[in-house]
């Protein structure tokens, strides 16, 4: 059974999503996301300044079997990107919800946070998948 | 739901994941597709192969019979056991499955082919059966298992039976031996560019096997890894790199379409002899990506800024920490070469193949 941590928000897409304050997130992938994926080889992370909306693919990371594009959860501005995966990709794998974070986001609009589910919303859609 | 082998059992007790795969569902990976990738090139891995199916040709024209369906030739196996790779064709010249043909006494073969095309090839095969003196029979009864890596022919052959113990332990690479009152049959071959055998033998009696490899310290693999394995060993998969319309000679198979002697006719030779001139042609090379990403299938590949053809089976290797590919190019190698990934064209280059075998890269970084 994969980890569902109760402090951060999700999306239907597998994507977490931390609230930094200060309208600053955090984003990657959950721990059910990168089971399914299996060993991650490569990712490719957004330029910074880039200007995203929500739900565009925005990342990408590609595992020994396929590569899967990593979508905005908020639109905003790409600030800030996890460089040190180009060296140990495999950090998504074996640590998804700290060193394997992927993004930072500034988000256009606060109050979007709280439209994303939270870990129970989450668990449920987890459950029905497998 | 798809068909099941009789070792599904042990790959759900083992935790794999399993995926649906040519009409069967097998397991991928057991935890860690690297993982087993790298055991099989260190050590000694398991596959349950299963899913693919032997088919037993007998009769006064076996051979006669084979040397009209392959585009190998049959006469090559000279010797009782001896294995040999081919293509099946049609007219046009294309390939209706890949197999291997392993050569028994006295007009028998067997030959394994693909567990998604099995049914097309029995029809194939039942349909120019007509004026050959032959019997066609498809063994789904027997289950395979292949031991691959360094170390699998020492951890096999203990728990082999005891009747088969000695031929298996002389046994040449590309040789047979088998127990026939058992229907147990070993071959030295496989699919990952490593030593090892490819095991044959009552569906029964295959989780009994699978336990005994397990407790010797043969490690479980998935499909994940049987096509990392097989892709650095510059081997083709049925269906990417060649298929039904796509020929030995566009596919890197020249080697395997027997030219002599001239005389012998086989299903597909006029199409195949008219494509080595044909300057539509194409040829299948193996690329390695210089810059960052991974080559997927149907990815273009750019030569000198203009496109020359297509990534056939692209993806990571373990072994090398880059990504590699087979690509179907048109003629003339000479270039630089680019692949469009997402639309970015990322700097890659030619390479021999195979990209690794025995453990070792073939390839200078």
């Amino acid at each position: 059974m994969s980890t569902v941590p109760t402090e951060l928000k999700y999306t239907k897409s597998h994507e977490w999503v931390r609230d930094d304050g200060d309208g600053i997130v955090t984003v990657g992938i959950t721990d059910h996301a990168q089971e399914a994926l299996g060993d991650i080889v490569f990712v490719e992370t957004p330029e910074l300044g880039r200007i995203v909306e929500c739900d565009e693919a925005t990342a990408v990371v590609e595992s020994v079997k396929a590569a899967s594009d990593i979508y905005a959860p908020l639109a905003g501005e790409v600030i800030a990107a996890n460089t040190q995966l180009a060296d140990t990709p495999e950090a998504i794998n074996t640590s998804p919800y700290d060193l394997g974070w992927i993004l930072r986001l500034r988000v256009r609009d606060n109050g979007a946070f709280n439209t994303l589910l939270d870990a129970a919303a989450y668990t449920q859609i987890v459950a029905e998948e497998e | 739901m798809g068909l099941h082998t009789p070792l599904f059992l042990e790959h759900q007790r083992l935790g794999a994941r399993i995926v649906p795969f040519g009409g069967w569902e097998m397991p991928l990976h057991y935890g860690s597709q690297l993982e087993e990738h790298h055991t099989v090139r260190r050590e000694a891995g398991m596959f349950d192969v299963s899913h693919m199916r032997p088919i037993d040709i007998d009769g006064a024209d076996a051979t006669a019979f084979l040397q009209y369906m392959l585009a190998n030739d049959v006469a090559r196996l000279t010797a009782t056991g001896k294995a040999l790779y081919s293509c099946l064709l049609n007219e046009q010249g294309g390939v209706v499955d890949d197999l291997i043909v392993y050569s028994r006494c006295n007009e028998r073969y067997r030959l394994v082919v693909n567990a998604g095309t099995a049914e097309k090839d029995l029809m194939w095969l039942n349909a120019h059966c007509g004026s050959f003196a032959v019997t066609i029979q498809s063994r789904p009864d027997l289950a395979m298992i292949a031991v691959q890596g360094p170390a699998a022919r020492a951890k096999t052959l203990p728990l082999l039976p005891a009747a088969l113990r000695v031929a298996a332990e002389t046994l040449a690479p590309f040789f047979s031996a088998e127990l026939e009152s058992e229907q147990w049959f070993i071959g030295r071959t496989g699919y990952t560019g490593e030593d090892g055998f490819e095991l044959m033998m009552p569906a029964a009696q295959a989780p009994d096997l699978w336990k005994s490899l397990l407790a010797a310290g043969v490690k479980p693999c998935g499909l994940g890894a049987r096509d990392t394995l097989r892709l650095e060993a510059g081997m083709n998969l049925y269906g990417h790199d060649m298929d039904d319309a796509t020929g030995p000679l566009d596919a890197g198979l020249e080697w395997t379409v027997a030219w002599q002697p001239a005389e012998r006719e086989f299903i597909g030779r006029a199409a195949v002899t008219a494509r080595r001139t044909d300057p539509t042609r194409r040829e299948l090379v193996g690329f390695i990506l210089i810059g960052a990403g991974i080559m997927r299938d149907h990815q273009l590949v750019l030569r000198d800024g203009v496109v020359v053809g297509e990534i056939t089976s692209g993806g990571f290797s373990p072994t090398l920490e880059r990504s590699i590919a087979l690509a179907r190019i048109e003629p003339g190698i000479d270039g630089n070469y680019t692949v469009d990934i997402r639309g970015k064209k990322v700097a890659a280059r030619i390479v021999k193949l195979p990209f690794v075998r025995n453990g070792v890269s073939r390839i200078e970084l």
